[in-house]
């Protein structure tokens, strides 16, 4: 350690130094840090009422809905949900519709723990299931569209992939969902319904990663749902899954629990389940409920 | 090594605690919410096992080539002169503050399959990184390597160069001048540099995830493990593979100190 005493010493100097300038300053600088941390208090204390107080505005009395909607909602819904958030929007003036898209599992652990969402739509009826057992829900969850599963394989399908059997096969790169996550369990019965067993080179965490390691050429094939392929129609090719083999998925969507904004919750959700919303899915590639 | 004894100051004690209480409060949380009935069952269980495995081996590895590249580009950032030593540490140091994802990306369009570098190494050798723990190991360097080599640049940096000088002028060769002078004294720079990088792999979730995907056994390091079980409803879990994770950050984090200090 006796080599250290030479930098050790120019520190100690240094630092005395700092400290006499700090103690004249002492007499401004401690107002000033008092009302640095007084504003920091406060605005910790405003961001916190934000997220729960900020839709208050909307009257739940009159029926008209106005102020702020926050929607969670299942990844794959994000293209559909964007636009028909916007013509609902247009059709109730006052309102503006926040959505949250992540894994339908994510956002049922969000919403068991607590966020201030007013209407949740998941895209597998386990994860409402999540939801409704733990109290969370107000009323019965409604199916408002379905999906069903297809192989996104690269542009022009240069492997030639055809069914489910080819993923099966070592040399081909098969990219799925993680069997915890919707678009995972719905590959899982695919593969079970085909009888073949694959093994995929990842399992991510939504059906987006899916769709990213597809079009960046990173894996040879993917099962996503049709809506994504419909989706990503430039950049990839589908290959249809045959009926007996596919399965489909019910998307259902409900009010939550101690929603900030009720009155918005119950309009958007019949906007989604009326023929506006039901006519803005078929056009992502969603099938109709039931 | 002991300073001056402080005057007690209330102010500065308040915010203090505030701000160790403000980290310490989330930690309570995940200690009151652990499914401590069945904890050892939940560590214990394969995909953990696994996950842990993974993480402790691509982290230290991770650490391993941020040591052996990272000290020679901190030397020559600290001492060399050449033009563009701004830009080149710009450049190194950027995925400190680059969100992870971006890295991941990043790395996928460099070192994928069909990245400039990756698709002709893929057709000369048939080494393709993502998806393999050696891609895990590249994100993980990709991110946590800029902590060495600004903490071992700044070491190198702030040591009195004066005592290498007079080393020298005793008649030291530079190779006994680095490892009797130089090296004692950036020390405590090279471990700190160390535990960081590999604190910071061991934590590493976004550009492993979008570089190396998720494979429980092959790629799930831990905090792709936490992630999923978190984002499947499996909360219990997550909070038991978070505390592992905390205790063993903890623990190096500590020995760091020690290490560091010089006692």
């Amino acid at each position: 350690m006796g080599v250290n005493s030479g930098p050790g010493a120019s520190r100690f100097s240094t630092r005395a130094g700092l400290c006499s300038r700090r103690a004249s300053l002492r007499r401004h600088v401690k107002p000033l840090a008092v009302a640095c941390a007084a504003s920091a208090v406060l605005v910790l204390a405003a961001c916190g009422s934000s997220a729960g107080g900020s839709s208050s505005g909307a009257s739940a009395a009159s029926g008209k809905p106005s102020g702020q909607l926050v929607v969670f909602a299942a990844t794959s819904l994000t293209d559909a949900f964007a636009k028909i958030g916007a013509q609902f929007e247009k059709a109730n003036p006052g309102v503006t519709v926040k959505f949250n898209y992540d894994g339908s599992s994510t956002l049922a652990t969000q919403i068991t723990q607590g966020a201030p969402a007013d209407v949740f739509a998941s895209a597998a009826p386990a994860n409402m299931s999540t939801v409704t057992d733990g109290g969370d829900a107000t009323g019965t969850p409604q199916v408002f569209t379905r999906n069903t599963a297809e192989i996104m394989v690269e542009k022009g399908n240069p492997l030639h992939i055809e069914s489910v059997k080819d993923l099966a096969d070592d040399k081909i790169k098969v990219a799925v969902c993680a069997p915890e996550v919707p678009c995972g369990a719905l590959a899982q019965e695919v593969f079970k319904n085909a009888g073949v067993t694959v093994k995929p080179v990842s399992e991510e965490t939504n059906v987006g990663g899916v769709v990213t390691k597809v079009t960046l050429g990173e894996v040879d094939a993917g099962v996503v749902y049709v809506t994504d392929v419909k989706e990503n129609g430039s950049k990839a090719s589908g290959v249809t899954i045959p009926a007996d083999q596919n399965s489909i998925t019910d998307y259902p969507i409900v009010q939550v629990k101690g929603a900030p904004n009720v009155t918005a919750a119950k309009a958007f959700i019949s906007y989604v389940l009326g023929p506006n919303g039901q006519k803005v899915l078929a056009s992502f590639g969603f099938l109709p409920p039931g | 090594m002991d300073q001056e004894k402080q005057p007690f100051n209330p102010l500065l004690a308040l915010l203090a605690a505030l701000a160790a209480l403000f980290f310490v409060f989330p930690l309570i949380g995940l200690i009151t919410g652990a499914p401590w009935g069945h904890m050892t069952s939940v560590i214990t269980s394969k995909t953990s096992l696994d996950a842990l495995g993974l993480s402790i081996v691509a982290s230290l590895a991770s650490t391993v080539i941020a040591l052996a590249l990272g000290f020679p580009l901190a030397w020559l950032l600290a001492r060399g002169r050449f033009r563009g030593k701004g830009l080149v540490r710009g450049l190194t140091t950027l995925p400190m503050v680059l969100p992870p994802v971006v890295g991941g990306i990043a790395l996928l369009l460099a070192y994928g399959r069909r990245g400039f570098i990756g698709q002709p190494l893929d057709k000369a050798t048939g080494i393709s990184l993502p998806f393999t723990l050696a891609g895990v190991i590249v994100a993980e360097s990709f991110v946590a390597m800029p902590f060495f080599v600004i903490t071992a640049e700044s070491g190198l940096r702030s040591m009195n160069r004066r005592l290498e000088d007079a080393a020298r002028s005793l008649g030291a060769k530079r190779w006994t001048v680095f490892r009797r002078v130089t090296l004692p004294l950036i020390w405590p720079s090279l471990v700190a540099g160390t535990v960081l990088t590999w604190a910071r792999a061991l934590g590493e979730f976004g550009a492993t995830i979008t570089f190396a995907g998720n494979l429980p056994g092959v790629t799930q390091t831990m905090p792709l493990a936490i992630y999923i079980s978190q984002s499947s409803g499996q909360l219990d879990q997550a909070i038991a593979l978070s505390l592992v994770l905390v205790v063993v950050s903890l623990v190096v984090m500590i020995f760091r100190r020690r290490a560091a200090g010089g006692g």
